[in-house]
Order: structure tokens, then C-alpha cells, then sequence
């Protein structure tokens, strides 16, 4: 039996030592770091995010894809700013990138706005990797143009699926529809081309996921994803606080399962009573940390940062 | 018709493309965090060896071929078919030109090939990574000429052609690597 850790116990060190730093980081910022349930009857509906199922009891139970919602519970609660390390589970997830269980480190701030957590992301990592690093921002529509030729705003899904054969010979792109055509371009078409730290922000607001449209700019989501060399390593909102909205968009999510043949998921009550009562204005982040680790210790693959990958 | 998830793509599983057995050389699951997943497999196509790209939403089902290697001894060939045998049931199956290509340069009789079979039937002959054959010509040796380089043309019994050092001669035994079709060393009988 091959028994042993996945990871050198250098790396296992180095993680410790990182781990450390986040504490220090948010510690120095007056965050509070919190714990929350890894265990919920309600989950993330999300069409493209399959949650683990757990029982106890004879009750259903799914193991998290993201503390968000809980953490969401504790901002309505006048938490003020918080942070968490943690587990997330995603069902089918393995890949040299992947794994079904992953660790997280999420946070939240009130008050702020997405793009002012840009910053605070480039602060911590400048923390994190002892050094001043050069990042860059693009928007969404204009990393498509510029490594596409799709203009997301104005194409059509007969010429998008066209432009995706012609980019991607080999895939059956009649079998995808418009968001399907537009990951199928941004993970394999632009993140191979990407080099360094990059924010891409401004997502169209048919991947809006958790995150409040746009009031200046009409048609995306205050929404951004940091990349490294291609690797996606993080994602944040102008969080979402409207809990019409927010309901709207779970039961939009469950027609989507429906039509993909997934099951339905429970929508988590408790999250929309929560922004019922009142969430704060305020922006959050889901960071990689495994992934982080890998661009840290310049290792190629999840598996090496995992404790044990088994 | 049995069928696999992109799940249980891995390499060397055998799924029908277009019609043609192939087999995944590479295998590599890609996501957006809230995006679609996708499957980015390298293929071969195991009836004309191209190397292609294709991309699978993940979830999707590809039928699985048939296809199954099998170690087999070679025993002959008739001008047409190449008739090989399984050692421990007899069982004998004959490959056609198209099944064998230019492995017939590199099968001696006795010697062991992987045949792969389509629906029971030969579609590719790959032969050991090294076979010894002998030199049935070649120019005459240039005696005490062991160290410098510089090679000749000799033909194996085979048929196969190679590049030999210029010291061999008629009726001794070579190593090659079939794989490069270069020389590896003098066999001593």
C-alpha cells in the first residue's frame, strides 16, 4: 500500500508557514475568521457545480461547494469583515487541477466593491509570495475580442458555435449552447494564452452566479476571476443582496439542472431570509488555496500540494 | 452497445469515433470554477494512426470498440494475409496489407507481435520494440574497421533495409530497433 503523503513534507511546511501569513494578513485588516458547517440540507444550485451527498438520520445532506452561504448569514448578522479556511467538496472534479475535495480560503468585506477586493487580492498575495508582483485587469468582452475575435455583446449562438468549431476542431459545438460556448472558449482558447497574475472582471450577466449586476454597465455583473499562467485561481462578486433577485436566480438555476437532466437541488431558506432581513453592500472572494500553493512552490500539478490525494 | 462517461476516460481505452476504433493517448478534464466542464482528449484513430483533438462536454457517453491486443507468434504469409497464432489456444487469425503495413519488414517466423483485434478482426500488427535478423547482403566487410564510423546498406532476411556498420558481413546476426529501423549491435551466435 502506497501509505504516504501525496505532498513532500516540505510542501506540507510551506503550507503551514502560508497559512500562517493568511492569519497575519487578515488579522492586521480586522477580519474575523470564522468556522462554519461543512454539512447543510440546502446547496448550491449552481447547473455547472454538482454538490456530494451525505445522510444522517435518514435526512439528505450535502457537503459544501463554497462556505458562502453560511458566511453570508453571519455578514447579515453584523459580522462585519470575515474570513474562513476550509474544505469544499464539487462532485466529479479530478483532473491534474481538480480534485472532488479542495481547500478554500473565502472572505468578505463590507463596504467594499469589486474592485476594491482586486486590490486587497493583490495585496495578499504580494504578502503570500514575499515579493511585489505585476498584475493585470482586462474585461471579460475584451479578452474574447482581443484572444477570440468573439464579441460577447452583440454575437449570435449559430455564429458563436461556428466560431468555437473553427478555433476548436474535434467538438461537437451544436451540442452547446451560449454560456457552454463561451467557458468552452475561455478555458481552452484564452486561458492557455494568459501569462502572470490576471484579473478578468465585468462577466455578461448570463454568469452573473452570486454576483450584482452592474448599475453603471448594463449587461454584466460585477463579477472577476483571477488567473495565473491560465490557472484559475479565484473568484469575486460585488456580492448580490437582494433577496428577490437572489431567489430568482436559485429557481433559474434548478430550470437549468432540469434541462440538463440533473436533479433539483434545495434552495437554502435560510440564506434568502437572511437577505431579507439585510446583507450589508459588501464584496467577497473564493480563493484556491491548493492552486495558490501550486503557483507559490511552482508545482504543476494539485496532486502535489494535497496532503494526501488518495 | 457498451459506451463510456467522459468519468472513465483514461488513456488507453478503446472508444469509436466517427465510425473508427481509436484509443486516448491523453486525457485532460478542464472547468471553469462555475462554468462547464470538458473533457480535451488526445486520440489515435487505430485504423489510419492519425492523431486528432477532440472535445467532450463531460457527462457525454462515447460507445466503446471492441478492440483488444493480443500477443500473438507469427507464422507465415501467403503473398496476401499474414497468419499469426495465438500460442496457448492455436486460435490463428490472418491480417491484410492494410492491417500489417510496414510492420512485415520486421516479422520473422516464431518471433512475437502485438495484433489488435477490431470486432475479432486484425486492423493493426505492431512487432517487438527489437527483433535480431540476419544479413542476407551487404558489401564486404572492411576488415579491422570496428571503431570508426561511417555505414553501409545491408538487406535483412526480412526484406527490411537498415544502415550498417561497415566491419559486418553476409550471414551474421543483427539487433534493430523496429520502432527507428536503426541498428543497435552485433548478436553473437
Amino acid at each position: 500500500m502506497d501509505w504516504q503523503p501525496s505532498a513532500s513534507l516540505e510542501t506540507i511546511r510551506e503550507r503551514a508557514r502560508i497559512y500562517q501569513k493568511i492569519r497575519a494578513f487578515f488579522a492586521a485588516r480586522d477580519y474575523l475568521e470564522v468556522d462554519t458547517p461543512i454539512l447543510s440540507i440546502a446547496t448550491n444550485t449552481d447547473a455547472n457545480i454538482a454538490s456530494i451527498g451525505a445522510s444522517n438520520l435518514g435526512q439528505s445532506l450535502y457537503l459544501q461547494t463554497s462556505p458562502e452561504f453560511a458566511m453570508k448569514r453571519l455578514l447579515a448578522a453584523d459580522s462585519g469583515s470575515i474570513y474562513q479556511i476550509c474544505h469544499a467538496f464539487r462532485e466529479g472534479e479530478q483532473g491534474i487541477r481538480h480534485r472532488p475535495e479542495f481547500t478554500l480560503l473565502e472572505w468578505y468585506r463590507p463596504g467594499f466593491d469589486y474592485q476594491q477586493l482586486m486590490d486587497e487580492v493583490e495585496a495578499l498575495i504580494d504578502c503570500l509570495s514575499g515579493q511585489k508582483n505585476n498584475f493585470q485587469r482586462v474585461r471579460y468582452c475584451d479578452l474574447l475580442v482581443h484572444q477570440t475575435g468573439v464579441d460577447v455583446t452583440s454575437i449570435a449562438l449559430p455564429q458563436l458555435r461556428t466560431r468555437c468549431a473553427s478555433l476548436l476542431p474535434g467538438t461537437d459545438t451544436q451540442a452547446l449552447d451560449f454560456n457552454q460556448c463561451l467557458d468552452l472558449l475561455i478555458a481552452l482558447v484564452a486561458a492557455p494564452a494568459m501569462q502572470g497574475y490576471l484579473f478578468v472582471y465585468d462577466y455578461p450577466l448570463s454568469q452573473a452566479a452570486l454576483a450584482r449586476a452592474s448599475k453603471s454597465n448594463p449587461g454584466v455583473a460585477e463579477r472577476f476571476e483571477l488567473f495565473h499562467d491560465g490557472l484559475e485561481l479565484a473568484n469575486g462578486f460585488s456580492e448580490l443582496t437582494d433577496a428577490k433577485i437572489q431567489r430568482e436566480r436559485f429557481e433559474a438555476d434548478n430550470r437549468q439542472r432540469e434541462a440538463n437532466a440533473l436533479p433539483r437541488y434545495p434552495i437554502d431558506n435560510f440564506l434568502l431570509a437572511a437577505l431579507e432581513y439585510g446583507l450589508p453592500e459588501c464584496a467577497g472572494i473564493a480563493l484556491g488555496l491548493d492552486r495558490l500553493l501550486m503557483v507559490l512552490l511552482n508545482l504543476d500539478s494539485i496532486d502535489e500540494v494535497m496532503t494526501f490525494s488518495d | 452497445m457498451a459506451s463510456y462517461s467522459t468519468s472513465e476516460f483514461r488513456s488507453g481505452l478503446k472508444i469509436l469515433i466517427d465510425g473508427d476504433p481509436c484509443t486516448i493517448i491523453e486525457n485532460e478534464f478542464v472547468k471553469p470554477g462555475k462554468g462547464q466542464a470538458f473533457n480535451r482528449v488526445k486520440i489515435r484513430n487505430l485504423k489510419t494512426g492519425r492523431v486528432l483533438d477532440k472535445t467532450f462536454k463531460s457527462g457525454e457517453t462515447v460507445e466503446a470498440a471492441d478492440v483488444v491486443d493480443i500477443s500473438m507468434q507469427y507464422l507465415y504469409s501467403d503473398g496476401e494475409f499474414w497468419h499469426f497464432m495465438v500460442p496457448d489456444t492455436y486460435e490463428q487469425h490472418a491480417a491484410d496489407a492494410s492491417a500489417v503495413g510496414e510492420s512485415h519488414l520486421w516479422l520473422k517466423g516464431q518471433d512475437m507481435s502485438e495484433i489488435t483485434l477490431y470486432n475479432g478482426s486484425p486492423i493493426a500488427v505492431t512487432p517487438p520494440n527489437f527483433v535480431e535478423l540476419e544479413i542476407i547482403d551487404t558489401d564486404p566487410g572492411l576488415k579491422g574497421d570496428t571503431a570508426q564510423g561511417g555505414t553501409k546498406p545491408a538487406t535483412l532476411e526480412t526484406g527490411a533495409v537498415v544502415k550498417l556498420p561497415l566491419f559486418l558481413e553476409i550471414g551474421e546476426i543483427v539487433k534493430v530497433d523496429t520502432r527507428s529501423g536503426e541498428y543497435m549491435s552485433r548478436v553473437k551466435k
